[in-house]
């Protein structure tokens, strides 16, 4: 019964997260997208972690070579993601301190 | 399972917890530019420690193998994220690709590692996790192949393509089933993952590039779920999160995107996008159009008060983006009000037209998005299309047999005088004849996009002296 309670803990997590989720991006301005969309990337590849078990466990050879490349390529998301996210927000500038300039 | 934790695995489980909440905070901060760049910080904190917390599992006795699958992602990592801010698109999609094989591997190697022993409920949701998984890498990487124009961009249907798909996700789920049932038939489960590849490839095929921004979001919620089922496998509570959390902001951006498509989002669910309609556009005779050279446009546009310019995919194309910040400098300092109407699913990704304008420098408070705009195009002295089509194709609001009718579109014709910057009257990727065109207050500027607005540009400052 352990494992059907575990389950239960589960399901209760993913939906509670899927309730955040749902409310905290609704609210994101369309406007950044974009950099949403490569953040929301780099934060999926925490998948990593259970990357890494397969590859530091080494329970079997398979399971070795199949955690490695997932490493890898999670790793690659990662840095890829916060990397170019970071790039793009960066370019978002407000008009404001020329405001005055501009307005008139 | 862990009926109770040892010392160290409080601490990984907490270390575990601070990471969740700052993957939400990530997410929250993302509400506003003004605050999105702590949220990349918040975001890579939480990265580390969950990292960290993995890194001291007792189990692990190999650090060097980490170690050099960390760096080697690290090498591939960096010059993706140093792509050109117009190769975003496929980018992402492959980015995509690449968690879902995360997920996928992970997954097959937890099934032979677990497999004649392995309770239903478990290989349901590893099935769940391969399927949508492997289902993901493929399509995620024939979408990147088309973005990139590797591939036809072309929608490519056949007869009974709704048919083919719908099978061969049944014989998934059949052998899935199978498998619950019978988890030591461990031959059976490449067949799974075979079926679920062949699948992604043949739901990307009839995709036509105007509907990339609803599948690449599709994509997004399909690798989010995936990852979110691992997390069940592994009992990962991190993991779930996570998952959840991508998987509901790509299915909330799917949603936003194929309501600007008015698709049923159970329409885009089922992979029923991307028909080519019969095109019955029966040769009509020349209707008169009027055109003008850059001197009248600029004319025009100095002597306007209120500009909006409508950006669209085309705009990209012609890599037009820094002569229209020109354009934007110009008008701005004659004291020309100019604004830019974003429509949501212009570009080829959800928002891809503010990143592209935002990187030449256009301020972001000067990009609009369609519904605040809308009821300013009457108030508005010259409405500037470049590179936009259906988006501002008025046939969608009143032609019923329009096979856009019903989208949401950008109203530039209530505007007093509208200018469309185009290459010639062919109709655009879609196919479908624009009437904007032909109506009175209409001016066509016929020319490559950057071409023309850097030729506006140039007679705007010459004839200032």
């Amino acid at each position: 019964m352990n494992s059907s309670s575990s389950l239960i803990n589960a399901l209760f997590i993913f939906v509670l997260a899927g309730f955040i989720g749902f409310e905290v991006i609704r609210r994101v301005s369309p406007l950044l997208h974009t950099p949403l969309m490569s953040l929301t990337n780099a934060l999926d590849a925490i998948a990593v972690v259970g990357a890494i078990l397969l590859v530091g466990e080494h329970k079997s050879q398979l399971s070795a070579i199949f955690g490695f490349i997932a490493v890898v390529a999670a790793t690659s998301n990662i840095v890829g993601g916060f990397l170019i996210t970071d790039r793009m927000l960066k370019m978002f500038k407000s008009s404001r301190p020329a405001a005055k300039t501009a307005a008139k | 399972m862990t009926p109770e934790l040892a010392g160290g695995q409080v601490v990984i489980e907490l270390l575990y917890l601070v990471a969740s909440v700052l993957f939400i905070l990530s997410l929250k901060w993302m509400s506003s530019p003004t605050t999105a760049r702590h949220g990349i910080w918040a975001g890579e904190v939480g990265m580390v420690l969950a990292i960290c917390g993995t890194l001291l599992h007792h189990g692990i006795i190999d650090y060097k193998l980490i170690a050099i699958a960390l760096v080697l992602g690290t090498i591939i990592g960096v010059p993706l994220g140093r792509v050109a801010m117009t190769a975003v698109p496929q980018r992402t999609a492959l980015s995509h690709a690449f968690g879902a094989l995360c997920v996928t591997l992970v997954g097959s190697a937890e099934f032979y590692l677990r497999s004649p022993g392995i309770s239903r409920f478990m290989m349901s949701v590893l099935s769940i996790e391969v399927i949508l998984g492997g289902l993901t890498v493929t399509g995620s990487l024939m979408a990147a192949g088309k973005l990139q124009e590797i591939l036809p961009q072309r929608p490519l249907t056949y007869k009974g393509q709704n048919l083919v798909n719908f099978l061969l996700l049944v014989a998934a789920l059949v052998i899935a089933v199978w498998l619950i049932v019978h988890p030591e038939s461990r031959t059976l489960f490449p067949f799974m993952i075979l079926i679920a590849l062949t699948f992604g490839v043949l739901l990307i095929i009839p995709i036509g590039g105007a509907d990339m921004p609803t599948v690449i979001s599709l994509l997004n919620g399909y690798a989010g779920l995936s990852a979110a089922a691992m997390g069940f496998v592994l009992d990962s509570k991190l993991l779930i999160i996570a998952g959840a959390l991508d998987g509901s902001s790509g299915l909330i951006l799917s949603i936003i995107m194929s309501k600007a498509m008015n698709r049923s989002f159970t329409n885009v669910l089922f992979g029923a996008f991307g028909q080519v309609q019969a095109s019955a556009t029966a040769t009509e005779e020349a209707k008169p159009i009027r055109s003008a050279t850059p001197e009248e446009a600029a004319a025009i546009l100095s002597a306007a008060s209120r500009v909006i310019i409508v950006p669209g995919y085309g705009m990209a194309v012609a890599q037009a983006q820094h002569k229209v910040r020109e354009l934007f400098d110009s008008l701005s300092k004659r004291g020309v009000d100019v604004r830019f109407a974003i429509h949501p699913v212009a570009g080829r990704m959800p928002g891809h037209m503010n990143v592209l304008l935002a990187e030449a420098d256009i301020p972001y408070d000067r990009l609009i998005e369609m519904d605040e705009i809308n009821g300013d195009f009457p108030q508005t002295d010259v409405a500037l299309v470049i590179g936009a089509n259906d988006v501002t194709n008025p046939a969608a609001r009143s032609d019923h047999s329009s096979p856009i009718y019903g989208m949401p579109i950008l109203d530039v014709d209530k505007a007093h005088t509208v200018m469309v910057i185009k290459r010639s009257m062919n109709p655009g990727f879609a196919g479908i004849d624009n009437p904007l065109y032909y109506l009175d207050n209409t001016l066509m500027l016929f020319g490559d996009a950057k071409a023309f607005v850097g030729s506006i540009v140039r007679e705007l400052s010459g004839g200032h002296g």
